[in-house]
């Protein structure tokens, strides 16, 4: 990629080389790409964790950790896979994409663009580090949930921090791609001219924006009820820990839209360009996008209802939790009318956008089984849990980042990446996928509480398959990183518009993309 | 040799998929309903998951055709259409139907759940780390039930009982046919009240008291288990119910009210007596974290062989089991009564390295009750 900051003599400011040029870049191409590596490289150890997880429930028994470990394992897989996984990826797409697709220079605040990647890394430390500290790290679920995350030791007290940390680099973030869509579009670029994923971010960014500070306030009020006295949660002196769940989830559900507001955005340029025709329905799109943000701030007690709310309660939040099945439905409706009387074609991209769409649609349905209150009482905290929301998360949000980085690699390096090499990711990838965590609706049905280390006998043969079939998924993930890496070194050179149905700006650039993209601003007609 | 790679792979998921036709205990549905509101939500998820099924045939058969057909390299040409206002307004309405239709029956069932009035009987569940508290109100019966699968089948050194880690030493018993009230609770942390044939999950949330019902008309046991996180021994806190007929329910409960440990506050028990009741009450509560061999888990539980608070003077070993200590360390005394706590005592005084040679008595302890 150094080739980008050489071939083109704009005249001024040429990077520094080496770790300087990191450190110090404010260029979006720059950070959109340490984005883009720390997600990869939490991913691969978040997934590291998951496989440890598994190796233990390959069988009934206590066989390699003990309990508090596990509990720390799952924890942390969750919160790396979150904070450090699926958030930094998207991200580092906005960073590359938004100013390309919009006609821009850059991001509105290039400063702060640096600030708010570099406070990443330490907060990974942190979260990583706190295995090693005495007592270990955080083990009280992804959710903190009190009291048991009074009772933890210092090792919660550091991702309390890194929660800190990665929540102000998410608000950064997040005012800079605002500032930038809302003021930094090419003459012409009118908002509802902008390419989809633009719209996408400009909604997730508000989510951020609106959430963020809310799970920031949680977690410093956990932070001095372990330490200062303070009795917001701790039933013991008078506290509510069902506050604690309140505020959570307040900021958690929207959450759950800002993993995948995103990854629409990133389909829904995909399957137009591959189909060769126009995104269906665009209007809809939008308006779509935007109520389910809205509605997203409605639903957050969908999660709390076992903890006894009154029937008046359960019932709204039912209410409002089904009703977001519509606008999503539309969404998949039109994606579905995008491929309809188009021509074809099915490049990596293309069909991790179709596994996408598949996929997303299963976790959207056990979604919708699980909005039903009693159903939900059923079958809450068990697998079938678990299973609804890494069809939502992993097949959802991270296939839809697979996708993209297949889709943009040629943008990004300037070279085509290895289509077999794609393709045999994509298959061993989906099929693994399915292999581990389908089999995890039997389970979570059958009775199977989540969060164990060990399990009743019945529940064997199921948590076997899901365990050789996440080994497989891990395992399918190196081919993903030997594909970047040789895109990266070599291969064969790609035009500024490598996919023949593509249309957005950034495909009017050259590849590699200029290390400034548009100095003088396109017109859009 | 990427193909061979596949080859391999895909022979691997062939053969699991042979071992797993051959496997007949897989169970891909809710568990048998064993309550009136357990097969509504039987119901209710079955026919939920037709329609999704169905919607789910309509939508990818025609994306799968048009995979299948709309090809470029079948040649075809792509048309330009992208938007259909009829269309738009049909797709949306129509799922709107369909979840209304959904969401009539599952109020109906949110409803019954919630009817916990005109109770036969009321019984209240405390959660505790890791064990469950069950008291019949009214009754004068009042006990925990602990896991009673051994620790040696969890390591692995033993074949594991058909009711592995579902198995109690104490079972909640209820009558047949009777209205059945819980009042579920917390003493530390949030744990799951969990009985999926019966359609219960209560959270037992320290703080509150939240309550919930179930009638059950087949003799039988059934078993669920914690589900909600509740720290190092949440998988290993099961719930076991055995529902009886009324006439087995008096004699049971009868029975319960006869077997209760009376104990003279005022007597000088031995050494002895004290150590043999105390080392049930430490299997029974403390072994979880401080260990059966009072080694503890280091960085975890402190050891108590050795312990200087257990050598030490006997008035603040009795109040750090009285009150508890630093968070982590639970009070007992709700728990436990002054013959439990002064013949516990007395054991870790005088077990593994520990020869303090001294027989706490029951009036110590009442003595340092606050
Ligand atoms: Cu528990």
């Amino acid at each position: 990629m150094d080739a980008t900051a050489h071939t083109h003599d704009l005249g001024h400011e040429h990077p520094p080389k080496g770790i300087m040029r990191w450190l110090t870049t404010t260029n979006h191409k720059d950070i959109g790409t340490l984005y883009l590596w720390f997600s990869l490289i939490m991913f691969l150890s978040a997934g590291s964790m998951a496989l440890m997880i598994r190796a233990e429930l390959f069988e009934p028994g206590l066989q390699f950790f003990q309990p508090d470990f596990f509990n720390q394992l799952t924890t942390l897989h969750g919160l790396l896979m979150i904070f450090g996984a699926i958030m930094p990826a998207f991200v580092g797409f906005a960073n590359w994409l938004v100013p390309m697709m919009i006609g821009a220079p850059d991001m509105a605040f290039a400063r702060m663009n640096n600030w708010s990647f570099w406070l990443l890394p330490p907060a990974a430390l942190l979260l990583l580090g706190s295995f090693f500290v005495p007592g270990g790290a955080a083990a009280a679920g992804w959710t903190l949930y009190p009291p048991l995350s009074i009772q933890m030791g210092m090792g919660m007290d550091m991702t309390i921090f890194a929660i800190h940390l990665m929540g102000i680099s998410s608000i950064m973030g997040s005012i800079n791609i605002i500032t930038t869509i809302l003021n930094l579009r090419a003459p012409g670029m009118s908002l509802m001219k902008m390419p989809m994923f633009v719209w996408t971010w400009l909604i997730t960014a508000y989510l951020l924006i609106a959430v963020m500070p809310v799970l920031a306030g949680a977690v410093t009020m956990l932070l001095t009820d372990r330490h200062f006295g303070t009795h917001f949660f701790n039933p013991a002196g008078g506290g509510d820990p069902l506050m604690y769940e309140h505020i959570f989830w307040f900021f958690g559900h929207p959450e759950v839209y800002i993993m995948i507001l995103p990854a629409f955005g990133i389909v829904s340029q995909i399957i137009p360009t591959f189909a060769r025709k126009p995104l269906f329905g665009y209007a809809s799109m939008v308006y779509a996008t935007a109520s389910i943000a809205i509605l997203s701030f409605t639903v957050w007690a969908h999660h709390m209802f076992t903890v006894g709310m009154p029937a008046a309660g359960q019932l709204f939040f039912m209410y409002a939790t089904m009703l977001i099945a519509v606008p999503t439905g539309v969404k998949v409706f039109n994606w579905v009318a995008t491929m309809w009387r188009g021509s074809m074609t099915f490049e990596t991209p293309m069909l991790f956008a179709i596994a996408f769409v598949c996929l997303f649609t299963i976790g959207g349905f056990s979604g919708l089984v699980l909005a039903l209150v009693p159903v939900d009482i059923q079958l809450h905290n068990t697998y079938y849990v678990v299973a609804h929301f890494h069809y939502v998360l992993f097949s959802g949000a991270a296939m839809s980042i697979m996708a993209g980085v297949y889709f943009w690699l040629p943008k990004w390096t300037g070279h085509m990446y290895d289509e077999r090499l794609g393709k045999l990711h994509f298959w061993t990838t989906t099929i693994a996928f399915n292999i581990t965590f389908f089999p995890m609706h039997f389970l979570g049905l059958a009775g199977m509480p989540r969060r164990i280390p060990d399990y009743a006998l019945q529940f064997t043969t199921f948590n076997q398959v899901a365990s050789v079939g996440a080994f497989l998924l891990g395992m399918s993930q190196l081919i993903f990183l030997v594909v970047v890496l040789k895109c990266i070194r070599g291969g064969k050179k790609a035009p500024s518009k490598p996919w023949e149905g593509a249309d957005s700006l950034e495909w009017t650039l050259p590849s590699p993309a200029p290390y400034h993209s548009f100095q003088t601003p396109p017109v859009v007609k | 040799m990427l193909d061979k790679l596949v080859a391999r792979t895909g022979g691997g998921v062939a053969l699991m998929l042979a071992s797993l036709s051959a496997r007949a205990d897989l169970q891909y549905n809710l568990q048998p309903p064993a309550t009136n509101v357990a097969s509504q939500i039987y119901n209710l998820h079955l026919m939920v998951l037709w329609v999704c099924l169905g919607i789910f045939v309509v939508v990818f058969g025609a994306m799968f055709y048009s995979i299948l057909r709309h090809r470029k390299s079948l040649g075809h040409k792509a048309a330009n259409f992208h938007e259909n206002t009829l269309v738009e307004i049909t797709w949306t309405v129509i799922p709107f139907i369909i979840l209304m239709a959904m969401a009539y029956p599952a109020s109906k069932t949110v409803l019954d759940m919630k009817n916990t009035s005109d109770a036969d009987m009321t019984i209240k569940v405390t959660g505790y780390q890791w064990k469950w508290g069950y008291h019949y109100l009214g009754q004068g019966v009042n006990f925990f039930s602990n896991l009673s699968t051994p620790r040696s089948e969890i390591e692995n050194l033993q074949t594991k009982d058909k009711h592995y880690l579902l198995e109690v030493d104490h079972p909640m018993v209820v009558p047949t046919g009777e209205k059945i009230k819980l009042l579920i609770t917390s003493n530390d942390v949030i744990h799951g009240w969990y009985l999926p044939a019966f359609g219960i999950q209560q959270d037992a949330i320290p703080g509150f008291v939240k309550s919930v019902w179930f009638k059950v008309d087949e003799p039988g046991t059934y078993r669920g288990q914690c589900a909600q996180l509740c720290g190092k021994d949440h998988g290993f806190m099961p719930i076991v119910v055995k529902a009886v007929s009324p006439q087995d329910f008096t004699k049971w409960i009868q029975a319960q009210k006869a077997a209760v440990v009376t104990y003279n506050p005022n007597k000088t028990y031995t050494e002895a007596e004290l150590v043999q009741h105390g080392a049930q009450v430490y299997a029974a509560n403390c072994a979880a974290c401080h260990q059966a061999n009072g080694k503890g888990i280091p960085g975890a539980f402190p050891a108590l062989d050795g312990d200087p608070i257990v050598n030490g003077p006997k008035a603040v070993h009795i109040e750090t089991v009285l009150n508890g200590k630093g968070g982590r360390m639970p009070a007992w005394k709700d728990q436990l009564n002054d013959f439990d706590i002064a013949s516990v005592i007395t054991y870790e005084r005088n077990s593994w390295g520990n020869h303090t040679g001294e027989a706490i008595q029951p009036a110590e302890v009442k003595a340092l009750r606050k």
